[in-house]
């Protein structure tokens, strides 16, 4: 056993009101810079949808990720031997195209424009060439549904539906949609880290957080390629790749990633979790349907003393061990089961996790007019808008059975707090649904709290980070007096 | 020989290439350590992805095998005019030469186009890029025109030029070699210094960067505050 310690995440998708607020808190501290605008680290996409960048889950188009060959583990974009060949032009990086060419708009033209019989108006101008551009395609084009035609019906995820699943998606009166935010995954089987020719990409030891080191990228961009989140980003003006941190500095200072700590909805929590780092390569390359069971299995229990002896054997601290004990993160993934990863079949074993999103049919049109389609509660999970298919190509690497699980611990638990609350379910078909779902009274009450009544403490579980440990800190201080202070102190710049 | 252009070889001939290798040597190494972010390829591929092939796929194998062969003659000069004294072997040397010279013209020409019509590369583009442009065209062209109009190239570099790299390194110059080349091979030779000594100031440092280390590397990198006692 190699027990090592991550900062994992999940995102309640039922709560995700679709504000963007995450976006726009991490815009404003990381990428509102030159070469970095197209850039969201954090951005929400609507389900059915494309995304962004474009059709970015369709791996056949991209090659992102790993693919598992006669018991072999590679990388579907590069190899040692097709980098020596490929790195003057790598075949599978996306261009700017595929997200969308920033833009700002000539508003000093609105106080500049001489007198006319118009009104003077603000026409888009490109961030990149500064000239007048007709805007087509923008990160959120396909918000709410927008665009439906050329959005919602060519996302990746409808691959495998039948004509009657697409139309539960579609049909206008049945029209249905849910959010979707991303940021990293921050995976323990990073396919950008394994990419990357100069080795610049790194996970943190202590924590899990993959980085991208910007004084050893030299703009090879496999990262960009190999990475099927397609969460790395080239900085068209540094030339360099950039990626999500993770706000690593807030995280340091007890506080909560930006995107986290802004999320209206709540939906966002963070712990950390052990795992048993040895079972890696093992776990990345078992079948399909092995997968998300597996992934899981590699995450320890904190409160097993074995396991506690191995993390302390590791250097792992106390603080972290019992921080890890409080973890929601392992609640919602390993006790409850109830969070899964997205696209587990991109073999990068993410370490964000997402507990998806119920979308009951309470009433039906029909003829004109609306039927409540049963008495009591949201019946059948297989009846919901969402085709289970869909989601299962989400978060079940195609598989229902996990999926389903999921739903239906997620449903019982709205039927038994009903039962407390409103009283229109009796305590006997309560705890039947319990049961049927693999669920508790004491676990459908923790799971009621923390989705419901969490605070920000609950939320936001953050090891101490320990930097006192760091290298620099071993630094001389003396060496340093009168300096600006030391680690990265230049500004980023083209070239010399 | 007249005084003047005895004075004009000891420039271009011994001043210019250890001024060339100085700077080169002394701007490259101090960049890398305090400069270490601007060591980048600064790719342009993500702003434009067709003519990026058809440019850079094509110049760098052309300029690389080229070079390379620079390097081979100049390291072991008899190996290879022995290799050349069957004419056979000569003119399959003479001629890939050539191709790949012109495959490395072609590629640049293809670059400098993409660079010069489609407008969101040329925004990328600085002035010193604009020079490097001229620099390695110009040593491009004039290295073809010496692989067409000065054939057995590969004959009489082992046999003239490298003695005379040698004798430079040897820091005993001896223009002799050079002095009574044709004009166009001394064209040749002294913008390659000029390319040598404006090299550490370009992102041709990118080269020296190369990502050998990737091929012999585990997949996964951890980077740890100490390096654990477990691991
Ligand atoms: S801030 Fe929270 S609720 Fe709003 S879009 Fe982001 S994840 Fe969803």
């Amino acid at each position: 056993m190699n027990v090592r310690s991550q900062v994992a995440m999940v995102f309640h998708l039922d709560k995700c009101i679709g504000c963007h607020t995450c976006s726009i808190a991490c815009k404003n501290i990381w990428t509102d810079r030159k070469g970095a605008e197209y850039m969201w680290w954090n951005n929400v996409e609507t389900k059915p949808g494309t995304g962004y960048p474009t059709a970015w889950e369709d791996q056949e188009k991209y090659n992102g990720g790993w693919e598992a060959q006669n018991g072999d583990l590679r990388l579907k974009s590069t190899s040692k031997t097709k980098t020596v060949f490929n790195i003057f032009h790598h075949p599978h990086v996306p261009t700017m195209d595929d997200y969308y060419e920033p833009w700002t708009y000539d508003y000093q033209h609105l106080f500049n424009a001489p007198e006319g019989a118009d009104q003077p108006t603000a026409r888009p101008l490109s961030m990149v060439t500064g000239e007048l551009i007709n805007i087509k395609a923008g990160p959120n084009w396909d918000d709410d549904l927008g665009g439906s035609p050329v959005y919602a019906e060519n996302d990746p995820n409808l691959k495998g539906l039948d004509a009657a699943q697409r139309e539960q998606l579609s049909a206008i009166e049945r029209l249905v949609f849910f959010y979707f935010p991303r940021i990293c995954n921050h995976c323990l089987n990073p396919a950008c880290v394994a990419s990357c020719p100069s080795g610049a990409l790194y996970k943190r030891g202590e924590d899990g957080i993959v980085l991208l080191d910007q004084n050893r990228c030299r703009g090879w961009r496999s990262c960009v390629a190999a990475c099927p989140y397609k969460k790395t980003f080239f900085n068209w003006f540094t030339g360099k790749s950039e990626k999500c941190i993770l706000c690593f500095p807030r995280l340091e200072t007890g506080q909560a990633p930006a995107c986290f700590h802004s999320c209206v909805g709540r939906i966002r929590y963070l712990g950390v979790l052990l795992y048993d780092a040895e079972r890696l390569e093992r776990v990345a390359k078992l079948p399909l349907e092995e997968l998300i069971e597996a992934q899981r299995s590699m995450i320890l229990d904190p409160f097993d003393p074995e396991v506690i002896a191995a993390a302390r054997a590791n250097g792992i601290h106390d603080s972290v061990i019992a921080s890890a004990q409080k973890s929601p993160v392992y609640k919602f993934v390993k006790v409850w089961k109830i969070a899964l990863p997205p696209h587990i079949e991109f073999r990068t074993l993410p370490m964000l996790f997402y507990v998806p999103p119920m979308a009951p049919v309470m009433a039906r049109k029909e003829n004109g007019s609306v039927h409540n389609i049963s008495e009591d509660l949201f019946h059948d999970i297989d009846d919901a808008r969402v085709p289970m298919k869909f989601l299962a190509n989400l978060f079940g690497g195609g598989h229902e059975g996990k999926v389903r699980y999921a739903l239906r611990k997620q449903k019982a638990v709205r039927w038994y707090r009903r039962s407390l609350t409103v009283g229109d379910v009796d305590a006997e078909t309560a705890d039947r649904m319990l049961h049927e779902a693999d669920c508790t009274r004491e676990e459908a009450e923790a799971i009621y709290r923390l989705t419901s009544l969490c605070t920000f403490d609950e939320r936001f579980v953050i090891p101490p980070m320990h930097r006192e440990e760091a290298i620099e800190m071993m630094a001389d201080p003396l060496e340093h007096k009168q300096n600006v202070g030391f680690g990265f102190l230049t500004g980023p710049r083209r070239g010399l | 020989m007249n005084e003047a252009t005895h004075y004009l070889d000891q420039l271009l001939f011994v001043g210019l290439p250890y001024v060339a290798f100085f700077t080169f040597f002394l701007v490259t190494i101090q960049r890398y350590r305090s400069q270490k972010f601007t060591y980048s390829s600064l790719s342009s591929q993500f702003l434009e992805n067709q003519q990026h092939f058809w440019g850079l796929v094509p110049f760098h194998y052309g300029i690389l095998t080229v070079v390379g062969g620079h390097i081979v003659a100049f390291l072991i000069p008899r190996e290879l005019l022995l290799w050349n004294s069957q004419p056979l072997r000569l003119y399959v040397l003479e001629v890939s030469a050539l191709i790949f010279g012109l495959l490395s013209v072609v590629g640049l020409g293809a670059a400098l186009v993409r660079r010069l019509t489609v407008s969101k590369v040329k925004r990328v583009t600085s002035t010193v890029d604009w020079i490097l442009y001229v620099l390695l065209l110009l040593q491009l062209l004039s290295g073809v025109g010496v692989a067409m109009f000065h054939p057995w190239g590969s004959s009489w570099f082992a046999a003239s030029a490298t003695p005379y790299l040698w004798s430079l390194l040897k820091l005993n110059p001896e223009t002799g070699y050079v002095s009574s080349m044709p004009s166009l091979v001394q064209w040749h030779i002294v913008n390659a210094y000029v390319l040598i000594g404006f090299f550490p100031f370009t992102r041709l440092v990118h080269i020296l960067v190369a990502p050998n280390p990737y091929l012999w590397r585990r997949p996964q990198v951890v980077r740890w505050y100490r390096p654990p006692q477990g691991a």
